[in-house]
């Protein structure tokens, strides 16, 4: 039976650059895949394609592709990747520059659809966000990207392509284009689709099914994580496959880094849709073989949704954070203490301003204990004002509200984060913070601050038939 | 006993949805899992972070729990002003719960 091997050289834009290049040097790979986005990913490389229409791909780009390029023509990889974020386009036309800088050729190719914001923009009256049922009419639009699949791809890999740049394709769909081009499979064999769905799901992290992202010191001991091998998969034409990683590098492949990365952002296990398939998680069977090599059998699939996800990106708000830190046996206290001033600074100036309408917070003051909790109800959507402030002890109480805590910490640090309709407003929280300094009880250090424009992503479901794929080389 | 004695866990993330993996270290364990980490219970122990639905997915071909909860993450990823917006740290918050 035929079979291809694929790796997987990145799990998001910001992993490690070196193991894909020692899985193109190495490992005998026919396709070597960098899934390089998360769901926020597109909508801040649109802001910055927005300011320049020759950037929007990922940042690290060049640092990420140059390295592996001597190496995929050496061994005749073929490279697909989502690393083009909103602009494919000047991203293919980028790694063509770089090719050339070192003398090397290769077909590259670039496929769009994915950018369906023109559209958006113009029938964003008609649709609702999934997450909160309110028409798109009410946001500040920046960008929308639909959750497309394979068939570009694998049109491009017919068209001869060595080397494959996309926006917003699936993740586990850049996985499951070779396999449809290499084996021929009908785009409703639902089974083989969902197969070939379930294997790039476990690869689409990379390092996470290999030890990355597992280990602790007790149960779950992992060798070498500054050296982590990448995994790659032998997968046959049936769509079952083998998962392995390179000799002499670190980490661990086994059943249990196998079955976390398994149920790793599935929200439902009979139905993990994306836009080629709804995979059936419940009937994988996974099996270790030998050492660091982990087989999966099993696994179905059903028809694929009429419908795609469409991420929206807006302006939501100003997110102004300040954080201060204390140490010493009644660090605890002074860091309460110095929180408390930080409210009464903020009610102070919300009466002072409040008739001029400039500040409207809503204290609900929940801390009890050592919990400092100060949740503000939201009143968003109006003209100048600071919301949802937040205060909280880094050490005591910033994951879990609170409800873990046994021994008192000997060091912490305030955090306050709010809300803002400007930046200017917002930056006012970290400037509080920082007037903690020579206001605030003793002993605080390290203020840091910082004020940022929060991208918000919302969803909508997109008529499929209004989504076309298109190839160009560059 | 802490579930952190004989399961292991990683949590993910869909917009405002935590997804919570539980996998026992011995497959043996699979059936204690199952009876005593219930949605009932489960929704008392993470009470102040689950604001939603918890969804169990019983998947005895892997031998693992998935727990799917809705209104998890303050909003959603992008907008939560949490330190940990994505609720990475859920995963050993869930392996502290009492058996």
């Amino acid at each position: 039976m035929k079979t291809i091997r694929i790796g997987s050289g990145a799990g998001f834009s910001g992993d490690r650059i070196e193991p894909a290049v020692l899985l193109a040097e190495k490992a005998d790979l026919n396709y070597l895949v960098l899934e390089c986005l998360a769901e926020r990913t597109i909508a801040l490389a649109q802001k910055r394609k927005l300011a320049n229409p020759d950037l929007g791909y990922d940042p690290l780009l060049e640092k990420r592709i140059r390295p592996l390029l001597p190496h995929i023509k050496k061994n005749k990889v073929r490279l697909i990747s989502n690393i083009g974020a909103a602009n494919p386009l000047a991203a293919a036309k980028k790694i063509k520059e770089i090719s050339i800088e070192l003398g090397l050729e290769f077909k590259i190719a670039a496929v769009l659809g994915d950018d369906v914001l023109e559209f958006v923009e113009l029938n964003k009256s008609s649709l609702q966000t999934l997450e909160t049922g309110k028409s798109l009419a009410k946001y500040d639009i920046l960008s929308a990207n639909a959750y497309i699949g394979a068939e570009g791809i694998v049109e491009a890999l017919h068209q001869g392509a060595d080397i494959i740049i996309t926006g917003r394709v699936a993740d586990p769909s850049l996985f499951l284009a070779p396999m449809l081009f290499e084996f021929n499979w009908e785009s409703t064999d639902w089974e083989k689709l969902g197969r070939g769905t379930i294997v790039g799901h476990l690869l689409e992290c990379a390092g996470q099914l290999t030890g990355g992202y597992f280990a602790d010191l007790r149960h779950k001991k992992i060798e070498d994580l500054a050296n982590l091998g990448f995994p790659f998969a032998d997968v046959s034409e049936d769509g079952l496959a083998t998962f392995s990683k390179l000799p002499k590098t670190g980490g661990l492949l086994n059943l249990k880094t196998a079955k976390e990365q398994l149920l790793y952002e599935v929200v439902n296990p009979h139905a993990y849709l994306t836009p080629d398939v709804s995979a059936d998680f419940m009937s994988v069977q996974l099996k270790e073989i030998e050492p660091n090599q982990v087989q999966l059998f099993a696994g179905g699939g059903n028809e694929k949704p009429k419908t795609l996800k469409v991420s929206v990106g807006y302006r939501a708000f100003f997110q102004g954070e300040g954080e201060i830190s204390y140490g010493g046996s009644d660090a605890v206290e002074r860091a309460k203490l110095a929180g408390e001033i930080i409210l009464q600074r903020f009610k102070s100036e919300q009466s002072e301003q409040s008739e001029q309408g400039f500040f409207q917070i809503n204290a609900n003051n929940k801390s009890e204990g050592l919990e400092l909790q100060i949740a503000l109800s939201e009143t968003g959507g109006k003209k100048d004002q600071i919301w949802d402030l937040r205060i909280e002890l880094i050490g005591v109480d910033s994951l879990f509200q609170g409800s873990l805590q046994n021994s008192k910490p000997t060091e912490v640090r305030l955090r306050v984060v709010g809300k803002a309709t400007t930046a200017e407003l917002a930056n006012l929280i970290g400037e509080e913070v920082d007037a903690l300094y020579t206001n605030g009880p003793a002993g605080g250090g390290g203020v840091r601050k910082n004020t940022i424009e929060q991208i918000g992503i919302v969803s909508v479901l997109f008529p499929r038939e209004l989504i076309e794929q298109t190839v160009i080389f560059v | 006993m802490k579930l952190y004695e004989i399961a292991h866990s990683r949590a993910g993330d869909k917009g405002n949805i935590s997804t919570l993996s539980l996998i026992p270290f011995e497959e043996s364990n699979y059936t204690l899992l199952k009876e005593k980490v219930t949605i009932e219970k489960l929704k008392v122990h993470l009470q102040h972070i689950v604001k939603g639905e918890i969804v169990r997915y019983e998947m005895d071909n892997v031998q693992a729990l998935l727990f799917v909860c809705q209104n998890a993450l303050e909003s959603g990823v992008t907008t939560s002003l949490s330190l940990d917006p994505h609720g990475k740290t859920l995963s050993s918050y869930l392996l502290e719960m009492e058996i």
